[in-house]
């Protein structure tokens, strides 16, 4: 089971990024939780200050940007 | 404070990147040079409307307006956020650390210029900023500059209304914003500040920066540009066609009256109107050209304009939730008198 969580205050950008994510766990055909963090501290707490973040099995892979539901999967698939 | 660079697979576009980006560029240029011309042959050729007619000079207005902001911004914008890309506060956090209060409020100010800013991040920002030991005015410096003074806003200036005003404004922000971080630092608010972000300064903060590839960069610039332009056309549609209907019909004094010299409250008057607006700076150009060519002031007008970026309701709601009552009412004020001071410098300067 895969932990992907999306950083930030749930801001447009930030459910953007959700859905993305959302997309790219059917896409990427893996099993994993997206779990939306929007606890300011916690995001900070993670090294990223400028939202939306994203984390995938909490490694942050990209911050201040919505990558594509592609990209998401190829992360997926990758790790 | 360690920085982690993280890698990640890359995405190869269709045809070489250097070739597309080329293309695009060569034919924003020619849509550029050809633009005016072809607007005005529209007006007065194929529509046959008359030179020097109310109807024909705010329908000229608007047809080569449109077409010009539209580039301006769509270009500008994707070059600007494909330069900002290099820049993320996370990267930005660490020369901050560490400085004295006039040294980092200069820095602040000056890098709050090129690092990208969303209110929705500025929570983020602003405990990532404290809990580093970026000293407090520092880090106010910097939440002033960042939204008010953006390359974007200067490169529409400078492309509609040359490189004074540009710099006029750019000196304007970052005035505001070193003296704001100059008195919030003296005054010593700390207290002010939530307690929990208190307690978070110190542990062992780790700012991560996510390697990038070109084709990354690219395709967020354009996806940002698309999403940044959509969002604006009706502002724009409306601001351009105030501006042509103000160009070809309204007799300068009405503006004048409200805005112009002879009224001493303008500059706080047009900051009060401001408050309830918020706009993204570029969305404030069409309504900034229109009031300038109709003859207000220069001081009055970038008031107008850095009050419409800068005091932001949505983004004081935001902040509330790291700083007390007492703090963001220091902020508010701070930031508006500095802008009223600056509209009254100017109009007294250009005169």
């Amino acid at each position: 089971m895969r932990t992907i969580e999306v950083l930030g205050s749930g801001c447009a950008n930030c459910n953007r990024l959700e859905a993305n994510a959302r997309e790219a766990v059917t896409m990427a055909g893996v099993e994993a939780e997206v779990l939306h963090v929007t606890d300011p501290r916690e995001i900070v707490g993670r090294g990223v200050m400028s939202t939306p973040g994203l984390v995938i099995d909490g490694k942050v892979v990209s911050a201040g940007r919505i990558p594509s539901a592609g990209d998401i999967a190829a992360w997926l698939n990758e790790g | 404070m360690t920085t982690t660079a993280l890698s990640r697979p890359g995405r190869f576009p269709r045809l070489p990147l250097p070739v597309v980006a080329g293309a695009a560029a060569a034919a924003w240029l020619v849509a550029w040079i050809v633009e005016a011309p072809a607007a005005d042959w529209f007006t007065f050729s194929v529509l046959n409307l008359e030179h020097g007619s109310h109807f024909g000079e705010a329908v000229g207005f608007f047809l080569e307006d449109m077409p010009k902001v539209l580039l301006l911004l769509s270009g500008i914008v994707t070059v600007v956020t494909l330069i900002r890309s290099f820049f993320p506060p996370e990267r930005i956090r660490p020369l901050l650390v560490g400085r004295g209060l006039l040294p980092g409020s200069l820095a602040a100010a000056g890098v709050g210029v090129i690092t990208p800013f969303c209110s929705c991040s500025a929570v983020p920002l602003f405990i990532g900023f404290v809990e580093a030991g970026v000293p407090l005015g520092v880090t106010f410096a910097f939440l002033i500059s960042s939204p008010m003074v953006n390359e974007v806003a200067l490169v529409m200036l400078w492309g509609l209304f040359g490189p004074w005003i540009a710099l006029a404004y750019m000196d304007a922000g970052l005035t505001v914003a070193v003296v704001g971080g100059l008195i919030i630092g003296k005054l010593g608010l700390e207290r002010y500040v939530e307690d929990y972000v208190w307690e978070l300064q110190g542990r062992p903060s780790t700012a991560i920066v996510v390697k990038l590839s070109w084709s990354d960069r690219l395709t967020d610039a354009l996806a940002y540009t698309r999403t940044l332009v959509r969002k604006l056309l009706p502002y724009l549609v409306v601001g351009i066609g105030l501006g042509a209907l103000i160009h070809g019909y309204a007799p300068t004094d009405l503006v004048a009256a409200i805005g112009g010299r002879s009224n001493p409250l303008a500059v706080p008057l047009v900051v009060l109107m401001a408050v309830p607006m918020y706009s993204n700076a570029a969305g404030t150009i069409p309504i900034v050209q229109a009031l300038l060519g109709k003859g207000m002031p220069l001081g009055t007008t970038l008031a107008f304009m850095m009050a419409v970026t800068a005091i932001s309701l949505p983004e004081f709601v935001i902040l509330r939730r790291v700083m007390k009552l007492p703090l963001l009412a220091v902020f508010i004020g701070v930031v508006s008198t500095g802008i009223i001071g600056i509209g009254y410098l100017f109009n007294f300067l250009a005169n």
